[in-house]
């Protein structure tokens, strides 16, 4: 019997701080096995080898934020049956899409001397904003379990166990005190996808919804809540607009309180 | 007379994208880039006219692999800006969450980065098929360090734990007993860690550097300290701008920090080391001794093992802390804003990480300026290079290059970071 061909497994970077493709890394447990399932094909933060594509599943970690990555997301996407966006970058711009609301040229020359030096794009854009995504796992950064969940239901062709509901459902299955109700602390729990375990709130801290929308939020509702408990259109302004800022329910939600900050 | 030109587009084996391009004219180098293309993200700028409280958080996301060392600059710069001391038991819990990162990236970087180079694999998952045991132990130990991180922290890679005056939710003496016993085996683990690179073949090769750390009246540095280096250099955090400035070069995204008046500097493993031996306890003085390292090291490829036994200082520490712990009344000091300015460094496992903020009286971030250590390790790398290919012009190509990646990869640079920031080329003329 002729042997099994290993899947091979692609890690791409871009716009980003790392962080959720060391989650892979960080899988000390499971990482020798899932090294055994698949054949880690391109993964250059762990390897020097590189083996050609096409790849059967592509991990594709941060934003597009440069003419150059713009085009480099398109050979991905050709070179990729499976493509599988990780994290608050890939899936919403992350923190650096701060600068979708702002002129992007007067950032450059807060930070670069010499800004002539530097080519960027105005936004800092989701992948799904260029090529067809195949499964988007969010966070900031990305739950390890959920991601060896995910390759394991890609290389197994089923779908991925994620729920879609919001924070505030992991926290009352925990019973973890609702910290809005019993301590007056602001939380983006009820409107923030789930994923994380409801780490803040069993940390005695609201949520900053750093994994994102959940599947349909109530931001309006949820910023009243939080006037009741004394936030001011600023501290909502920032709240919404943050590591997933330029997620659709948060980029709306920041807006109006934007409008009433003038 | 014949060209040449050695290209590495894509350097693996680092957090983040960068290349190098060596260019040689005959038996001479004529010029050294190491490049970074990692896109830029503009926090400095982004940062203004958010709240002070957030940027422990917000900066966190400059690096996955060092989180911890942005939110430690980060409040510690706040606290600086608004007269805030937190001391005691709150004190020690940051030197021991920084412990745990240090254990986790440096295991990182010695098991799965660097000694993949000094025994000829690509990666860490072939020297497992090779060198299971070894492998096994360094994730082992590397977890160890992610669980300090996680307790304390709530998770690994972005901690919500972090806040400017100090922690939100403190841990039980309980909840360390358990961490307590796996530690033991962690610095079990480090040591033999030590054993284990000390036997590794180091190329002959010791820049006269000029070394750059913190360094503090009795302790190995890791939050609070004066910027010292091997040449005179002894000064207050405050005074840093005085003396450091950044410059922006064409061929990288990331800023080149230079002292004023001085050739490159090195911060880092061995620059900490090197400067702050006499800071670690005597049985661990003897363990580097061991190992071969005199009490100043200036060898880079040596810095793995340096790295080892500062992971072995790590588990000591975070032993001692645990074994000192009594949970303080309150886990913050208050912080209320007015107008200041403030600013910190800590040791990042990679160096120095410095930041410094302007707030106005409701607490906005006027200003924010971040020095992370890889920028300024960048001039000393292609110094490195330089020297490093000179003395081994007639290597075959693909030696060469993988010697160079390797004299990269020394330095753990971590471009993510320091893009507010690399590519190999050699070019042979």
């Amino acid at each position: 019997m002729a042997a099994r061909v290993k899947p091979k497994l692609a890690v791409w970077k871009f716009a980003s701080c790392d962080g959720c493709q060391l989650s892979l890394l960080d899988c000390e447990d499971e990482l020798l096995a899932v090294a055994g399932a698949v054949e880690i094909a391109n993964f250059p933060e762990a390897s020097r080898a590189v083996v050609k594509g096409p790849y059967d599943i592509s991990l594709v970690e941060g934003s597009i934020t440069t003419p150059h990555d713009a085009e480099r997301i398109h050979q991905v996407r050709r070179a990729s049956n499976f493509l599988i966006t990780i994290g608050a970058c890939a899936t919403a711009g992350g923190i650096q899409a701060l600068r979708n609301f702002k002129d992007v040229r007067d950032f450059t020359s807060v930070v670069y001397a010499t800004p002539q030096y530097i080519s960027t794009l105005n936004k800092s854009t989701p992948i799904v904003d260029h090529v067809r995504v195949d499964y988007e796992l969010h966070g900031c950064p990305i739950n390890k379990h959920q991601l060896v969940e995910v390759l394991n239901a890609f290389l197994n062709g089923r779908r991925p166990a994620i729920p879609p509901h919001s924070v505030c459902t992991e926290c009352k299955r925990q019973g973890i005190v609702c910290v809005m109700v019993a301590h007056g602390t602001p939380c983006l729990g009820p409107v923030t996808h789930a994923g994380c375990g409801a780490l803040c709130p069993s940390y005695d801290r609201g949520c900053f919804g750093c994994y994102g929308p959940m599947e349909s939020p109530n931001t309006a509702s949820l910023a009243r809540g939080w006037v009741q408990l004394g936030a001011k259109p600023p501290d909502l302004l920032r709240a919404f607009r943050s590591y997933n800022g330029y997620a659709e329910p948060f980029r709306r939600e920041s807006e109006a309180h934007e409008e009433q900050n003038r | 007379m014949k060209n040449k030109t050695v290209k590495v587009d894509f350097l693996a084996r680092v957090e983040g994208e960068g290349g190098l391009y060596v260019k040689l004219k005959g038996k001479t180098v004529a010029d050294v880039k190491f490049r970074i293309f990692e896109p830029p993200r503009f926090f400095e700028a982004f940062m203004r006219g958010r709240d002070f409280r957030e940027a422990p958080d917000i900066t966190a996301r400059i690096c996955g692999i060092c989180p911890v060392a942005y939110q430690m600059s980060a409040c510690h710069a706040m606290e600086n800006a608004l007269g805030v001391m937190v001391g005691g038991q709150l004190r020690a819990l940051r030197r021991l969450l920084y412990c745990g990162e240090w254990i986790e990236s440096h295991t990182l970087h010695v098991y799965m980065l660097h000694a993949p180079d000094f025994l000829g694999y690509q990666d860490a998952i072939q020297l497992a098929k090779d060198h299971p045991d070894a492998v096994q132990r360094g994730l082992k130990l590397k977890k160890i360090g992610n669980e300090i991180v996680n307790l304390l922290g709530g998770r690994e890679i972005h901690p919500i734990n972090v806040r400017v005056g100090g922690f939100y939710k403190l841990p039980s003496r309980r909840e360390f007993a358990d961490l307590a016993e796996r530690l033991k085996w962690a610095r079990d683990a480090a040591l033999e860690t030590v054993r284990w690179v000390a036997t590794l073949n180091f190329p002959d090769f010791q820049p006269d550097y000029l070394f750059v750390s913190l360094r503090h009246p009795d302790e190995y540095p890791f939050n609070e300290g004066r910027i010292v280096s091997n040449r005179g250099l002894d000064i207050d955090v405050r005074d840093y701008e005085k003396r450091f400035e950044e410059q922006h070069v064409e061929h990288s995204t990331s800023l080149h920090s230079v002292l004023t008046g001085s050739p490159p500097y090195c911060v880092g493993p061995i620059a900490r080391y090197s400067l702050n031996f006499d800071r670690l306890p005597e049985p661990i003085q003897q363990v580097a001794r061991e190992a071969g390292l005199g009490p100043v090291c200036k060898n880079p490829f040596q810095s793995i093992v340096v790295r080892s036994v500062e992971t072995l200082y790590a588990c000591e520490e975070a032993l001692r802390i645990i074994a000192q712990y009594e949970p303080p009344e309150s886990p913050a000091v208050k912080v209320e804003p007015h107008a200041a300015s403030g600013c910190a460094c800590t040791e990042a496992p990679r160096g120095s990480l410095y930041h410094r903020y302007r707030i106005d009286d409701r607490g906005n971030i006027l200003d924010a300026k971040i020095v992370p250590p890889t920028s300024q390790n960048q001039n000393s790398i292609e110094q490195d290079l330089r020297e490093f290919v000179t003395a081994r012009i007639n290597l075959p190509e693909a030696e060469l290059q993988w010697q160079c990646e390797q004299a990269v990869r020394n330095y753990d640079p971590c471009i993510s970071c320091s893009t507010h920031f690399l590519k190999l080329t050699i070019d042979r003329q």
